[in-house]
């Protein structure tokens, strides 16, 4: 896409920057949406309604709370230390955002086609893990300083069976390329690569199997990285008040809330294009079946919007239903059960890609 | 099993200088009352002879028996002069299943009665609560300050019959 | 060269979302391991005791309403046994059967409450709203008989303020079997999930001996593995005749003080049914004396709060108020224990222990 804007607008300069605005706006609409989600299917789940009176069933709830958001006083105490206050919420968001960078929305579409994908993303979420800790630390509250620091211990151990689950991953399709990979999961959905991936042949068959506990472990390291129940710790509003976001008010708060909704689209998007096929529709689209094959990127958006979608109500199913695991029970999952079974997973999946 | 009329006996032939009587006159349950000072030795026979086994503190309570003489003081308050504070003790015990009442008395001006803190666990709090409301000092508590009021409340002790608000705490009007 | 470390004081202050009201415990933290746990009440102290002095005796029931106002049921019914002991009068069977059937009733909703809020307090949102849809059943029986849903004055000296509503049998019976298939959904959601029995299970262990020495009592002492309930062993009223068993735990953990109080939901059940058949008829009016004039004495009575032992302490002298009314609560009581419970625990386990012990800051004050 930055070929065919600067191709129109003649400028290189505007080109990168209307690319680089396009997840922007991707996010923010989402985000609306995934925090009315969250209500509703909470509220669902519990047995009542949630939000039903701003706009047809308070769609626009998110929108009012935005407004209410802005116009709040932004209060910082005296005793933080303001640079890092107020600079700690930008980056968390920064982390989050820069892994849109590179990820394909459609064939037509990718930030960045690098080489590297996958890699960079791991590397650049880990910024989040900085912003947290500059939050707690700032806020001269024991309360956030604890949140914080769980926090970051609980997403670097957690970054460990995530890169685990890549390098099988790697090792048996070739590329860290996101685009190339979604690429290769063409034309059905037994080609994704949940189902063993488009080459047909006994290492296919083999590794279904170990492609679910390779999916299955990658999914609770991102529940892990993005502080979601059972896993949020850091946040966990009976003991530690709010945790690393207890002092922060108005737009600050506003832009974690942003930051943590974008980092979950963020994961489930890379969860489906890693498994799922990405932005390819299991099975056609309707653009080439009637002839209209520019209507084709438009579907892929749609099919990887709803990929990740679906993720991020799973995410949402999860933290209703279950409980907290407490913080040394956290680190003991982590340390003791993900990473010997991701070495085990790897090593197999290594063995099985060469046959 | 054990009635209150066979404990005092075998408690006032255990202790015979304690000055233990009991006063079964009253609805609804007769009342053992002993020395204030001697009721940590009591209390330890009660806790662990084989035939009385009392292991459970049930209720400690403090009381004001407003006995003595009642005057008015230069601001025209009630002021009572003399007469005692009282600690009742209602021990149960569990595997023989008997129960009995306790009373100690001290008088009001300096009111001090052991603690039993050391035999029943439950005790310390309920001691502190006698203290906080009604000025009983036990002795060898391990920690005896106030507990429901606040900490530095300097104007007395609120169950006694005789109490009267103060007029300002901190700057904050009490009275309204 | 070893690095220096401090203690940290931890306070978790009087405006917490987990302490289950204005409760301020100051924990000595090293790292996130609890050393000490130094407990400071007085928040919500309301001098109950001196009211008390000031009341006539009917008077006085209100004001126990609001010491346990999760079961403030209960709270009259000690209340009243206690003075008509004192009176020496006999109250009529229609009015202990109804007295039997409500203060059930509150078991039931009480636990709901202290069970709904140990799993939010775990981090399991959905099981709160679900015990809460239980206990508006509930709330709403109380209110077609009394008018009020959650302090209701109903138990006076001598009888009941009003007579049960004519529905009240039939909704009760259509309560039971409604509420029965309940337990077990909260038993799948929460009682045997996986990651809630890591976070309770052996912490907050209570051996017999030290719960009976700091007086423990109710589901506290009866998770530590002592079959031991006022209803059966200290009986008042008529609870001789029902037929119901004890639930008690093994470990004395967190884990069993939770299911005890699951399993005495499903007892209280079957007290209900077994009372709501044989509510005999008569005036449950007819026995409350015009004018409360105990004679001289002192009485202690006890009953089984949801809580645990609530005793209440009364010396009258005589006139139409009570000399001295002491209040002996339950989770004051059960609170002193959290100290030994706490020692050696992480952070998160001090809010886990104080929610199975199951305290209301009105009956810890006063």
């Amino acid at each position: 896409m930055f070929e065919w804007l600067s191709e129109i607008t003649g400028n290189q300069i505007l080109a990168a920057f209307i690319s680089a605005i396009v997840p922007v706006a991707f996010i923010v609409p989402f985000v609306i949406f995934a925090v009315w989600l969250e209500r509703k299917v909470s509220a669902h789940m519990q047995d009542r309604l949630g939000p039903m009176r701003v706009g047809w069933h308070g769609w626009l709830q998110t929108i009012a709370d935005f407004f209410k958001l802005i116009q709040k006083e932004d209060i910082v105490a005296t005793a933080t230390d303001k640079r890092f206050f107020n600079l700690a919420p930008y980056l968390v968001f920064v982390g989050s955002y820069a892994v849109y960078a590179a990820l394909p929305f459609s064939s037509k579409y990718i930030g960045s086609n690098t080489d590297l994908g996958l890699f960079y993303i791991i590397a650049v979420s880990g910024l989040v893990v900085a912003g947290i800790l500059m939050a707690g630390w700032s806020s001269q509250n024991k309360y956030s300083l604890y949140g914080a620091l769980r926090s970051a211990a609980q997403i670097v151990s957690y970054e460990i069976p995530t890169a685990l689950v890549i390098l099988a991953m790697v090792m048996f399709t070739g590329t860290l390329n996101l685009a190339k990979l979604s690429d290769m999961q063409t034309s059905s959905f037994w080609n994704w690569y949940i189902f063993g991936g488009p080459d047909w042949g006994l290492s296919k068959f083999l590794v279904i199997p170990f492609m679910l506990v390779a999916f299955l472990l990658f999914y609770i390291s991102s529940l892990a990285e993005v502080n979601r129940t059972p896993f949020d710790m850091p946040e966990a509003e009976s003991e530690l008040v709010a945790g690393y976001h207890t002092e922060y008010s108005g737009m600050k708060f506003a832009m974690f809330f942003l930051s943590e909704y974008g980092n979950m689209f963020a994961v489930s998007a890379v969860v489906s294009v890693l498994f799922f096929g990405g932005y390819q529709s299991p099975f056609g689209y309707i653009g080439n079946l009637i002839g209209a094959s520019w209507m084709v990127p438009f579907e892929q958006v749609f099919w990887f919007a709803s990929k990740g979608i679906f993720f991020v109500f799973v995410q949402m199913w999860l933290r209703w239903t279950l409980p907290r695991v407490r913080v040394d029970q956290l680190m003991t999952i982590c340390w003791k059960y993900l990473i010997p079974y991701a070495f085990v997973n790897l090593i197999i999946i290594g063995l099985i890609s060469l046959i | 099993m054990k009635n209150p009329q066979e404990i005092f006996e075998i408690l006032s032939a255990q202790f015979p200088d304690a000055n233990i009587q009991i006063d079964a006159s009253l609805p609804v349950e007769p009342i053992i009352s002993v020395n204030p000072l001697k009721i940590n030795v009591i209390s330890k026979f009660l806790a662990e002879n084989n035939e009385m086994l009392f292991d459970s503190l049930m209720n400690l309570s403090g009381v004001d028996d407003a006995n003595g003489t009642k005057t008015k003081d230069e601001d025209g308050n009630d002021v009572i002069n003399g007469g005692t504070l009282s600690v009742y003790y209602h021990l149960h015990a569990t595997k023989l299943n008997h129960k009995i009442t306790l009373k100690v008395s001290a008088p009001r001006e300096n009111p001090e009665v052991e603690s039993v803190e050391n035999i029943w666990k439950t005790a310390n709090w309920h001691e502190r609560e006698a203290f906080d409301m009604l000025g009983i000092k036990f002795l060898n508590h391990p920690d005896l300050r106030r507990i429901l009021m606040p900490y530095d409340w300097e104007a007395g002790y609120p169950l006694r019959k005789d109490y009267k608000n103060p007029e300002f705490y901190q700057g904050m009007k009490v009275t309204y | 060269m070893a690095l220096k470390t401090e203690e940290l004081v931890l306070n978790m202050g009087p405006q917490h979302p987990s302490t289950h009201g204005v409760l301020r415990l100051e924990l000595e933290l090293e790292g996130e391991v609890v050393t000490n746990v130094k407990p400071h009440l007085g928040y919500l102290h309301r001098c109950f005791e001196k009211h008390c002095e000031a009341m006539t005796y009917p008077q006085v029931i209100p004001y126990t309403d609001r010491m346990d106002y999760l079961a403030s049921m209960y709270n009259n019914f000690g209340y009243v046994v206690g003075v008509e002991k004192l009176l020496g009068i006999q109250v009529p069977e229609r009015v202990e059967y109804i007295r039997v059937i409500m203060g059930e009733l509150q078991r039931i909703a009480s636990h709901l409450v202290a069970l709904g809020t140990y799993g939010l307090d775990i981090g399991a949102f959905t099981p709160f709203l679900y015990c809460f849809i239980d206990r508006e059943k509930i709330l709403n029986l109380f209110e077609i008989t009394c008018g009020a849903r959650l302090l209701y004055n109903y138990m006076w000296v001598g009888g009941l303020s009003h007579d049960i509503h004519p529905d009240f049998v039939r909704l009760t019976k259509e309560f039971i079997p409604y509420f029965r298939p309940h337990i077990k959904e909260l038993n799948d959601l929460l009682t045997y999930n996986k990651i809630f029995i890591e976070r309770t299970v052996n912490i907050g262990v209570l051996p017999i001996d030290t719960a009976i020495n700091y007086g423990a009592s109710g589901p506290v002492l009866r998770g530590s593995g002592m079959k031991w309930d006022l209803r059966k062993n200290d009986p008042y009223s008529i609870y001789d005749r029902f037929d119901f068993d004890i639930p008690t735990g093994k470990n004395g953990d967190c884990w069993d003080r939770y299911y005890v109080r699951v399993l005495e939901m499903e007892q209280s059940l079957r007290i209900i049914e077994q009372a709501i058949d044989q509510i005999p008829d008569g005036d449950v009016q007819s026995a409350i004396p015009k004018r409360i004039k105990p004679p001289k004495g002192t009485v202690y009575s006890r009953v089984e709060n949801p809580k645990g032992e609530l005793g209440y302490f009364i010396i009258s002298d005589g006139s139409t108020s009570p000399f001295r009314v002491k209040v002996r609560a339950p989770s004051f009581v059960n609170l002193s224990v959290i100290g030994e419970m706490c020692k050696g625990h992480l952070v998160a386990d001090v809010v886990a222990i104080l929610g199975s012990i199951d305290i209301v800051l009105g009956e810890v004050d006063r």
